[in-house]
């Protein structure tokens, strides 16, 4: 059952990353990067990690979605054209590379990473309260670091968006 | 065989909670509109039915057969989903809403909720944040400029008002130290000097009023319902739907509107926790129903128009066997803590949503940037001082 449910999700994942990619139209990409972001908070319910699950789906599909989602609306950007022609030889070569080059960088990826036993499913410790213990006290530095610098990221941008007075 | 129950039950509570809400929700419509027809002092829906409560069901049959159309200039497959989004995703919530306390009929031992989540709170804010997709696309893919300027405020004031609301919820988790709807309950249960109940709405009612008037935001009601401001922009970002695409915008708006209040009774009014002690508030839904009986009995037997004398004295008497079914139920112990609770939850929930309905016969619309400036320098400082006082309190009463 879990395994079903991970293939469905994952499989959901890998064709929205792809059709963010594919599609044309700046929408129809972001709703991909959203289903993306919904299966992704999925997989992370089944590790067990309920909390991180919720604050995928609030920060990055509930909030920062709806931002760029909000953008292109906003500056009602239409479909992309492509302004050059691509010949069907390129294309067929281009799809042979790109088979080639994935392969490539599967077998790199599974040589560097070290060994270790298969994940199971739910073992993961994600409740809140464990990963705010985390948080404050293993890795507090990194959490407070990242912390300013995304208020560095705000003041930037205040000052970059500022009207000059 | 447990796991067999397990199915029968869960089925059986879907389906109630399924039939119920969907109830509520074509009703809500009726008694807004007789809620705001009496404000203004009219008499609202009256031809349906006596006093107009057939007017949901026609409503429907009208909706579902009128034709659904599809304008030429739109792009089809968002125009089709968006309304599909908002509807799945504002009735999803009910999923973890906790009715009621753990009960038992006969052998099955369950709970008056369809699942528990340990972070059902979290749970409902993230779908009430996705939420936004349905208005939003559904105003961007009409392609008209009237539904993408309702798209675009929709998804900048949800933006804006979901801070506070996050926020204003955080205070009582941070009390109650837990993000479990059924926890929440248990912790706002007990009485302090022996008569004032236990409810978060205390210590907190900055964090109350603060989430209420987010919740007012998230929902698209007056005052801010910019999103569909009628003079401004026609209808909105529903301008181009019709038949029940149309319905579905409508019903996502009254679902959001119940689980917002579901929420609220949740988190801040002790949930199904009666506001009196125990032998007390046992007495109040019989006065209450026998009252309201009298009443209409009292009307029934002075008619002020014509049908009164039929339709009122029927009411009185369901009120009446309402009143003698609570009654009844104080000396049957399997039935007693379902009806109490339904009785107590449905009633802070009612009383809820009768505030929505009265702000909106009240107040008019806020202006777009007034809109903007109470979120951002209003309710945000609000709720984060809030919060911060809150945390400095519990961080200096535990160990």
């Amino acid at each position: 059952m879990t395994a079903l449910i991970f293939i469905i999700f994952a499989g959901i994942a890998v064709f929205c990353a792809i059709n963010l990619v594919v599609q044309t139209h700046p929408i129809a990409s972001a709703l991909s990067l959203i289903g993306v972001m919904g299966s992704l908070a999925i997989l992370y319910l089944q590790l067990g990690g309920e909390f991180i699950a919720a604050a995928q789906v609030i920060v990055y599909a509930g909030a920062i979605m709806v931002l760029f989602v909000f953008v292109i609306m906003l500056l009602n950007a239409g479909a992309e054209t492509v302004s050059f022609q691509i010949s069907r030889f390129v294309r067929y070569l281009g799809a042979l590379l790109l088979a080639a080059f994935l392969g490539l960088i599967s077998l790199i990826i599974q040589a560097a990473l070290p060994r270790t036993e298969g994940v199971l499913f739910g073992t993961f410790q994600g409740t809140a309260l464990d990963v705010g213990r985390k948080l404050f006290t293993t890795y507090l530095l990194p959490f407070e670091v990242t912390s300013v610098l995304i208020l560095i990221a705000i003041v930037g941008a205040i000052v970059l968006a500022r009207k000059e007075v | 065989m447990n796991f067999f129950n397990f199915y029968i039950v869960s089925l059986i509570k879907v389906a109630v909670v399924a039939f119920v809400l969907l109830t509520t929700l074509a009703y809500l419509q009726w008694i807004e509109r007789k809620v705001i027809a009496h404000v203004q002092l009219r008499v609202g829906p009256y031809r349906v039915g006596p006093h107009g409560l057939l007017q949901p069901l026609a409503d429907v049959v009208k909706l579902i057969t009128k034709e659904g159309l599809i304008p030429s200039h739109v792009n089809k497959l968002f125009y089709l989903m968006a309304p599909f989004v908002a509807v799945t995703l504002a009735l999803i919530s009910i999923s973890v809403i906790p009715f009621g306390p753990e009960i038992t009929i006969g052998p099955v031992k369950t709970w008056m909720q369809l699942t528990d989540l340990r972070i059902g709170i979290l749970f409902v804010i993230a779908v009430s944040s996705i939420g936004v997709y349905g208005v939003a696309l559904g105003g961007w893919a009409s392609n008209n400029k009237y539904s993408l300027l309702g798209g675009l405020r929709s998804s900048a004031q949800m933006i804006s008002y979901e801070l506070p609301l996050a926020l204003a919820v955080a205070a009582p988790l941070l009390l109650a130290n837990t993000l479990s709807f059924r926890e929440m309950v248990n912790y706002q249960s007990g009485y302090w000097l022996g008569f004032i109940p236990r409810w978060n709405v205390f210590p907190e009612v900055l964090g109350f009023i603060v989430f209420m008037i987010a919740g007012f935001a998230e929902t698209n009601r007056v005052p801010f319902d910019l999103p569909e401001a009628e003079n401004e922009l026609v209808a909105g970002f529903h301008t181009e739907y019709s038949s029940m695409n149309f319905a579905a915008f409508f019903m996502a708006e009254y679902a959001n509107m119940v689980t917002v209040t579901a929420v609220a009774t949740l988190l801040f009014l002790g949930g199904w926790q009666p506001p009196f002690p125990e032998p007390y508030s046992d007495v109040v839904p019989i006065l209450v129903f026998a009252i309201g009986g009298l009443i209409a009995l009292y009307h029934g037997l002075n008619p002020a128009r014509r049908m009164d004398k039929f339709t009122l004295p029927a009411t009185a008497l369901v009120f009446l066997g309402i009143a003698a079914i609570f009654g009844l139920s104080l000396f049957v112990p399997v039935i007693k803590p379902i009806l109490m609770a339904l009785f107590w939850f449905c009633g802070k929930i009612l009383i809820l949503l009768f505030i929505f309905i009265w702000v909106r016969a009240t107040l008019p619309r806020f202006r777009y940037d007034q809109l903007m400036r109470f979120a951002w320098i209003g309710l945000f400082p609000v709720s984060m001082l809030n919060l911060l006082a809150t945390s400095l309190i519990v961080a200096l009463t535990t160990k």
